[in-house]
């Protein structure tokens, strides 16, 4: 089960796949040398409608490529880390391999959590089930719609994190920290679970700047898609530890 | 959480920045829907600006030629040229009642992005229209009559540039926007409340033909024949007969040019007739895709029926035996679209030549059929000529033509 470090933790994304050319257990390498918290590791499916742009592309790229889920499971299994990996897909996926047998794949991979933006808490029963069946985590997303008697509902069936989204729309790097995002953390004050604010997140004052606002830690992945396909690995490494340093000074401050 | 369940399918599958939007939206619908002064104000307006009742027509060369009486449900005479703003109409109301300024949609043909721009011109609303780039090049008529009444039209050219690729779009902008935006479906798909609910705004059709049918015919028709993409006008034309046990009930959906699937490509749109269950779009229902869950790019000639799923619903009849789902492809709608504008001068969406041409298919469609004639051809003509132009050289069109 994935444990998130007393200082302000980074979560770092990439689409398996993509490059075509790029090894994934050399990405996963490289954002933990990178000091990531946690990688999210994105499978790739045809619809992506929580995405924007960048990773939309990423997510094309990858299939053309050839990504499935045999060799997603494969190719992360093979990579030689301590940091906890969660499975990011749409749940159509999921439910063609069967869902039991989806964790039980993830949990073999050394995947300790998965995340389903299409899945809202009302449809994860038993996905749910799979997952504490197999000793996995089920992140769920709060977005700035969530009314508080959903908040209540998704935080008790919640574990690992919870996956604060910063702002209405789809993933993508962007300028600034919006305001909404304070406003969540906010709300959320009270609940025990660690959370972490994604989308939009790219630069390091960012990340100190949503830390400050009183988060557990900062999700980031279009940044890292885009970085990867311009600069390779090395920008992977390079720019998690300007993120995980820039969460850690504003948890500092 | 889901209301209305169909053996299984259904649900709720959306982010869940949505979700509070989507319950507003069930709350609304369930309020509105059976309010009496919503309900008058929606008939009224698809009297008097929509042009409801629409005829059912006894098609006489058709039914002499086939030996039955065949009735078509003249959907193409509603304004717009299709049945698409039943729906429209009654979402850009309910989007009024929720407060909401802005309304978005997905088109293939065209006539669900016209019906929604008519209804947002009509109501005041600000309206933006996503379309594959496919569908924009093979439905230009459609694209300029939305610019003309005020919509935006945006062009999508992720996928294959056809309905569901616009409806990831439609999807993204909502998710964007939702706080003063309503998302009007085009079909009985999406997460619940949409199946129902449009269902629920489409089925003045089956409503009508049953006063009409009795009235012209004396008893209720043997069969019932629509065509189905995401199946609205299916679902339309059957409500009203679903209890009636000795009504058949056929879906037609796409065969393309082949049922079987090759590479990521289904060149087809046959969801009912070969799909399995699987999520999109935020339901649960039958899918054309792969073995691990990826969507597979449909086919069909006609922009309104190339989607690669189908409503929930409308699976769910088709598993219990109720409604029986059929194909006419490609060769067969074109077919059926020369055949009945010839014999009886009406030219019929390349869409509803498909539901035309399982007349010529269908043994047993019984004595008084009823075909919903869901909209007009004139959106088709391009793509009419081309098809005629490559089929020049001695094949079937011409010799249909020269008979
Ligand atoms: C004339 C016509 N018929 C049928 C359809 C298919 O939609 P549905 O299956 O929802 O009725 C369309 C869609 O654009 C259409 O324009």
């Amino acid at each position: 089960m994935i444990e998130l470090p007393e200082e302000p933790a980074l979560i770092t994304y990439f689409t398996a796949g993509h490059p075509r050319d790029v090894d994934v257990a050399d990405v996963i390498e490289a954002f933990e040398r990178g000091g990531a918290d946690v990688v999210e590791v994105g499978l790739p499916f045809s619809e992506p409608i929580a995405d924007g742009p960048t990773i939309q592309n990423a997510i094309t790229e990858a299939l053309d490529g050839g990504m499935t889920p045999d060799r997603y499971f494969e190719a992360v299994a093979s990579a030689d880390v301590d940091v906890p990996l969660v499975c990011m897909t749409y749940y159509n996926l999921i439910l063609q391999r069967g869902v039991d047998d989806f964790v039980a794949d993830c949990k073999e991979a050394g995947i300790e959590g998965v995340i389903v933006p299409d899945l809202p808490v009302e449809e994860s029963d038993e996905l749910h089930e799979a997952c504490r069946r197999h000793d996995v985590d089920l992140v769920f997303i709060v977005a700035p719609t969530t009314t508080d008697e959903r908040v209540e509902r998704i935080v008790d069936r919640v574990s690992g994190f919870l996956y604060v989204q910063a702002r209405l729309g789809t993933t993508g790097a962007r300028e600034d920290v919006s305001g909404e995002t304070y406003e969540a953390l906010d709300g959320l004050r009270g609940y025990e679970v660690p959370k972490a604010v994604g989308f939009g997140v790219s630069e390091p004052e960012h990340a100190s700047e949503i830390v400050e606002g009183g988060a557990d830690g900062v999700v980031a992945g279009s940044v890292f898609v885009d970085g990867l396909e311009r600069d390779g690995v090395e920008f992977v490494e390079e720019k998690a530890r300007e993120l995980k340093q820039g969460a850690v000074e504003g948890g500092d401050s | 959480m889901t209301d209305e369940v169909f053996g299984g399918y259904g649900g709720q599958y959306v982010p869940e920045a949505l979700m509070p939007a989507i319950e507003e939206l069930e709350e609304a619908y369930e309020r509105y829907l059976d309010d009496d002064e919503f309900v008058e104000e929606f008939e009224r307006r698809l009297g008097d600006y929509g042009g409801r009742p629409t005829p059912l027509y006894h098609a006489p060369t058709t039914s002499e030629r086939i030996g039955a009486d065949v009735y078509l449900k003249r959907e193409d005479l509603l304004h717009g040229g299709a049945h698409k703003l039943n729906n429209a109409l009654g979402q850009a109301l309910l989007a009024k009642k929720m407060d909401k300024d802005r309304v978005i949609a997905e088109t293939g043909a065209g006539q669900h992005g016209t019906a929604t721009a008519m209804a947002a011109a009509a109501l005041d609303l600000e309206c933006e229209i996503y379309m594959g780039e496919k569908d924009i090049q093979r439905q230009q008529p459609n694209v300029f009559r939305m610019r003309l009444m005020g919509a935006e039209v945006v062009p999508v050219d992720a996928g294959s540039g056809t309905l569901k690729d616009a409806i990831n779009e439609t999807l993204r902008d909502w998710a964007t926007n939702v706080e003063d935006t309503h998302y009007v479906i085009g079909s009985v798909v999406g997460p619940h409340p949409f199946p129902s609910m449009v269902r629920d705004l489409q089925a003045v059709i089956g409503r009508e033909t049953r006063r009409q049918i009795q009235e012209r015919a004396g008893r209720l028709p043997d069969s019932v024949v629509a065509c189905a993409g995401g199946g609205s006008n299916t679902m339309g034309a059957f409500h009203a007969f679903r209890d009636d046990e000795d009504v058949e009930l056929y879906a037609v959906e796409a065969g393309g040019s082949g049922l079987d699937i090759e590479d990521d490509r289904a060149p087809h749109s046959a969801s009912l007739n070969v799909g399995e269950e699987g999520v999109l779009h935020g339901a649960r229902t039958r899918l054309l895709q792969d073995e691990d869950g990826q969507i597979l790019e449909s086919h069909s000639l006609s922009a309104g029926l190339d989607y690669s799923g189908v409503g929930p619903e409308l699976a769910y009849l088709v598993d219990t035996g109720r409604v029986e789902p059929r194909t006419a492809d490609d060769t067969e709608a074109l077919e059926a679209f020369h055949q009945l504008s010839r014999e009886e001068g009406i030219i019929p969406a390349l869409e509803s030549a498909h539901a035309v041409a399982l007349l010529e298919k269908e043994d047993d469609l019984g004595d008084v059929v009823v075909v919903n004639l869901s909209g007009r051809g004139d959106k088709d003509l391009d793509t009419v000529m081309q098809e005629s132009a490559l089929a020049d050289d001695g094949s079937m069109l011409r010799e249909e033509g020269d008979r």
